[in-house]
């Protein structure tokens, strides 16, 4: 098969029509046929994340921007303590909402895998609904909850388990974290079922047999089975909150706001493109190395259950 | 035997929990946009339609509603056909770099949408182009061909390739085996396809908010809404009507999909 193509691409070369031929190949025609969506990805992701990287070691002058390199915005993106502050905190933000998410997520997921039977599908669909509607309503929502005179506190003071109504729901990190989870939920949901559907029934009888409990059973056959799964939950789930400006604008009053928020002052009201590349470049390459650290931590993990 | 029942007890005790908490902020705005009072809190008031009828003359959410119909369609209409190219590509190709281009076809997905917003508004504007409809369809295009991609990909999946062969062999050209045999039986994929990511479109804040010039769709508009308090109440009929259409739209994409599911198992 590998021979027989590498025959027909080279005979190919050797004649004039040699890319002609290629493109009849079962290689040719897949570039072909992917051709469509790769150059609109290439032309509208790629190209503009590469321009973003240009500018971000440019300078601006008022409106004029100056293309000499220069690493000034960089500096100024990890020095400044408000830029700190606020990327360390996206952060934190980002890894607590998905710890978070999947550790609440991994029992929905199971009993969908492990008991849903025949309404499996159904489980999911119901399940993962809420994530595609309502995206700014939802927010909005935990406004209404988390409010002075919001629902839960109304609650809480109608069962008379508080006699003041709470302030600190609102307007912090707290409710920032606690919209975000909630928004991302049926997201982590989805990889860690696919990883539990993948776990080998067999291997849990047999362990059973063998006299391994409930609790052994899962630390040391599930747990890594589903391993990647987990990973991609995290990921999925860390990498796109970090960027999230809408909830820390409409929950996190000033002690929420994060670095999403100052990107989108550079490319708004303050119109500095080079340090809001700057600060979406940095922003990207941190949330990255967090990423990578947390894979390796958790198959170091895997590895020590083993 | 006593101690399973009791954890599995609890287990669908967590799971309904866990989706009665999913659901409560979603349904909770729609019982407030048929309360009477203007501000959204408990006790309920009394009954009424009146900010529904506050909708109906409201001649900037309508246009923001027909600029939201309008990128909706065309983003889900340029997403399907550009999904079914990769996803044809993917699941009946083999060629070396296919995983590394489809993974950029993905990466939408899991981007932040603010660096996709911010890159997309740089090279647009520095290439001189207007910020419009068009400049939002193009960076809905790209988050919604994933979601096309995945649902076209099960859709591909589903179909034995002979059927293709035999057309083929049977003397259609490539385009006839196209459009009589490839579309019919991807047509539950791509309806499906479609709905998706029409509600995806349909639901966009943030590449909307950063890619529109003049004309708002209905998130941009109602995040504008959200400076004035007297407006809420509106507002909250507008949001509950949008969650409603996009409950509809999602239903009927998996009804569908479920359909076709069930015709390729029995056959």
């Amino acid at each position: 098969m590998n021979a027989g193509d590498t025959a027909v691409r080279v005979t190919g070369a050797a004649r004039a029509g040699g890319a002609r031929s290629w493109l009849r190949t079962d290689a040719g025609q897949g570039w072909l046929t992917l051709s469509p969506p790769l150059l609109y990805a290439i032309l509208l992701l790629v190209g503009p994340i590469l321009v973003i990287i240009a500018n971000s070691f440019w300078t601006q002058d008022y409106l004029t921007i100056d293309h000499t390199f220069t690493l000034k915005n960089y500096r100024e993106a990890l020095t400044e303590p408000i830029y700190r502050d606020l990327l360390a905190r996206s952060l934190f933000v980002a890894v607590l909402v998905s710890l978070v998410t999947v550790i609440l997520a991994y029992p929905v997921a199971w009993f969908v895998s492990f008991h849903g039977g025949k309404y499996k599908g159904i489980w999911l669909f119901v399940i993962t609904v809420p994530f595609w509607s309502g995206y700014l309503l939802r927010i909005l929502s935990w406004k209404v909850i988390l409010g002075t005179n919001g629902v839960l506190n109304t609650a809480l003071q109608y069962f008379s388990i508080i006699t003041e109504p709470v302030q600190s729901l609102l307007y912090n990190t707290n409710a920032v974290i606690i919209t975000l989870a909630h928004s991302w939920a049926a997201f982590a949901l989805l990889p860690l079922f696919v990883s539990l559907e993948k776990v080998d029934r067999t291997l849990l009888e047999a362990a059973a047999d063998l006299g391994d409990n409930a609790l052994r059973r899962f630390v040391r056959i599930t747990l890594p089975l589903t391993m990647p799964g987990i990973i991609a939950a995290l990921m999925i789930v860390m990498i796109p909150t970090v960027g999230d400006y809408v909830t820390p604008k409409l929950v996190g009053g000033k002690d929420g706001v994060m670095i999403a928020n100052a990107i989108q002052a550079q490319f708004g009201k303050a119109a500095n493109w080079p340090l809001g590349a700057a600060l979406a470049v940095s922003t990207m390459v941190v949330v990255g190395a967090v990423s990578g650290l947390m894979v390796l931590l958790l198959l170091g993990l895997k590895r020590l259950v083993r | 035997m006593t101690g399973r029942s009791i954890g599995r007890g609890i287990l669908t005790g967590y799971v309904a929990l866990y989706v009665a908490i999913l659901y409560f902020p979603v349904l909770l705005l729609p019982v407030f946009s048929f309360n009477n009072s203007a501000t959204p809190k408990f006790p309920l008031t009394g009954l009424t339609f009146k900010w529904y009828e506050g909708l109906a003359g409201n001649s900037a959410m309508h246009s923001a509603a027909w600029n939201s119909l309008l990128v909706g369609v065309c983003a889900s209409l340029f997403s399907t056909v550009l999904g079914i190219c990769a996803a044809r590509a993917i699941t009946r190709h083999k060629f070396a770099g296919k995983g590394a281009a489809s993974g950029l076809i993905m990466a939408p997905l899991i981007l932040p949408e603010i660096i996709i917003a911010i890159s997309l508004l740089v090279v647009l504007l520095s290439i001189g182009m207007e910020l419009s409809l068009l400049t939002v369809i193009l960076g809905h295009l790209l988050i919604c061909v994933p979601y096309s991609v995945t649902v076209l990909v099960s859709g591909f999946e589903g179909f034995d390739p002979s059927m293709e062969e035999a057309s083929r062999d049977l003397g259609e050209t490539v385009w006839g085996t196209l459009r009589r045999v490839t579309l019919p039986m991807l047509m539950p994929s791509i309806v499906s396809s479609m709905l998706v990511t029409f509600t995806i479109s349909l639901d966009e804040f943030i590449l909307a908010f950063f890619l529109t010039g003049t004309e708002p769709t209905l998130p941009v508009y109602i995040w504008g809404q959200l400076r004035f308090a007297a407006k809420l109440p509106n507002v909250l009929a507008l949001g509950s009507i949008l969650i409603a259409l996009s409950l509809v739209m999602l239903t009927v994409a998996e009804l569908v999909r479920r359909r076709a599911e069930a015709r390729t198992a029995t056959t």
